[in-house]
């Protein structure tokens, strides 16, 4: 199945992805990686504070099938989480790059954004799959 | 890997396969686990479970093999009536739960056993083993038949609009009857494994892609759908069916999974592991199977550790067998083995998720009771 990918945001090969604003980032997964999880019944969210790490666990999404981990796309302090995902968690399979965001960060290295790809370059990435 | 004979079916539509024990079966279809769950509760699903195996038994001594190699009373099934039972160990560990049906339809063999895919060589070894110097004949039906299930509460009123000269919707639960289909003799079965009516479905081999067809047809305007492993997974969860391998195994009896009323009768025959049921039923049960529901969000699973509650210290009491987000209830829900001090409904529980004690408590089960039982 042909998945969307957003033109306005940067992505990680592990499918999370980033849209900055500022001094912050916004992270979350992407369609290809909700379609791939299949329903998601729950999102355990890191706690406001938490220090990331790029590429290192932070946080695990729940399906029917398993419990999967994301990866953080980049280094930052958590600011804020989707607290509507705790009653609705199903908003990031309906509306991966929108409603169904994750966190948001204040970033600690920001200058790790430029090895994130862009939209053109993870959709090739995702036709190698 | 084994494949059904439904199998070019579902890679043509859209289903996500997935190895179940050796069997490249599908998980989901397009709509998705909670969308399927959802039709079956609310409408009708159908099921391939041609990978579950199934052994007619046949010859003069069948019912007296059958009386004591499995644990329900046979002289109490009537021709057309089927019943849950199990197969026992001599220590009374469970080597399968099945279905026996004791079938009246002219031409076949009086009874048959639907068992467990994963078990099916480990339990006809062991059938064969325990037939020694008795006359009976075992036959895999597998080789030619398929097996459906149609579940949910629109499931018999669609088959009864397909066959409007025979009955299905007057057939209550837990009968055998033979019935066509599209032109196409079929044994009727209503069980099933989802908590709703519904029934299974023995098809004649070289014409179950028919009638799968017809069926999904038939039931179009009635929001039939296919379903996967996962629907079947949440339906039967929700029901509080037990899963061979993870509430009962050889390691666990049936007096402490709960099964003792629905799976046995310790009257009316002599069976292998009747005398372990026995002096089990002697003592106190150390531990047994219990429901639970998580008081915040969080997903049980398969393997994860009970626990006391942290205000009492938290030692681990038990372990979790099934867990799910219940699509049904809108609660995080789960089954597990518990030292028998933390079994009354209500206790607090802490259930080990990713190294932290979640609050949970015992509930009644099953979880979900199907408002479409007449």
């Amino acid at each position: 199945m042909d998945s969307k990918v957003d033109p306005a945001l940067r992505y990680a090969k592990t499918h999370e992805w980033v849209r900055i604003e500022g001094a912050e980032a916004v992270i979350g997964i992407s369609d290809y990686a909700q379609n791939k999880l299949s329903d998601i019944v729950f999102v355990d969210l890191p706690a406001v504070g938490k220090e990331l790490k790029a590429a290192a666990a932070c946080m695990v999404i729940e399906s029917v099938k398993a419990a999967e981990e994301v990866f953080a796309p980049v280094s930052g302090t958590v600011v804020e989480r989707n607290e509507s995902l705790v009653k609705k968690p199903e908003v990031v399979n309906s509306d991966p790059f929108g409603a169904g965001w994750l966190v948001r960060v204040k970033l600690s290295a920001p200058a790790e954004v430029s090895g994130l790809m862009d939209a053109a370059a993870y959709t090739a990435y995702l036709g190698t799959l | 890997m084994q494949q059904t004979r439904l199998h070019e079916w579902h890679l043509s539509h859209g289903a996500r396969m997935v190895d179940f024990g050796g069997w490249d079966m599908p998980v989901q279809y397009e709509p998705g686990p909670r969308e399927e769950h959802q039709r079956v509760r609310e409408a009708a699903g159908l099921f391939d479970i041609d990978h579950m195996g199934r052994v007619e038994v046949s010859g003069p001594d069948a019912e007296a093999f059958l009386q004591r190699v499995q644990t329900w009373d046979l002289s109490t099934l009537k021709p057309g009536r089927a019943h849950y039972s199990l197969l026992l160990n001599e220590s009374a560990g469970v080597i399968d739960d099945i279905f026996v049906y004791h079938r009246d339809d002219s031409g076949a063999a009086p009874w048959m056993l639907v068992i467990n895919a994963a078990n099916a060589p480990k339990d006809i070894a062991w059938l064969r083993g325990q037939a020694r110097g008795m006359r009976i004949n075992l036959r895999d039906l597998r080789d030619d038949t398929c097996l459906v299930a149609l579940q949910g509460p629109k499931a018999m009123q669609i088959l009864q609009a397909m066959s409007p000269s025979e009955d299905f919707t007057g057939l209550g639960y837990h009968r055998v009857v033979p019935r066509s289909l599209a032109g196409t003799p079929v044994t009727v079965c209503t069980t099933g494994y989802t908590g709703e009516p519904g029934c299974e479905m023995l098809l004649p081999a070289r014409d179950c892609v028919k009638v799968w067809d017809a069926i999904l047809e038939a039931g179009s305007g009635q929001r039939l759908v296919p379903c996967g492993l996962a629907a079947r997974d949440s339906l039967r969860a929700e029901a509080c069916f037990p899963l061979y391998g993870n509430e009962i195994d050889e390691t666990t009896d049936p007096h402490k999974a709960g099964l003792m009323r629905a799976a046995v009768r310790l009257e009316g025959h002599e069976f292998v592991g009747r005398r372990a049921l026995a002096r089990i039923a002697l003592a106190p049960l150390s531990e047994v199977l219990v429901g639970f529901q998580m008081d915040e969000p969080g997903v049980p699973r398969h393997g994860y550790e009970i626990a006391a509650p942290e205000s009492s210290g938290g030692p681990v009491i038990g372990r979790v067998t099934t867990g799910l987000f219940s699509p049904s209830t809108g609660k995080y829900l789960g089954m597990g083995y518990v030292k028998a001090a933390h079994a009354e409904e209500g206790t607090a529980l802490g259930i080990v998720i990713r190294g932290a004690h979640k609050p949970a408590r015992v509930v009644a089960r099953p979880f979900y009771k199907s408002p479409h039982w007449r």
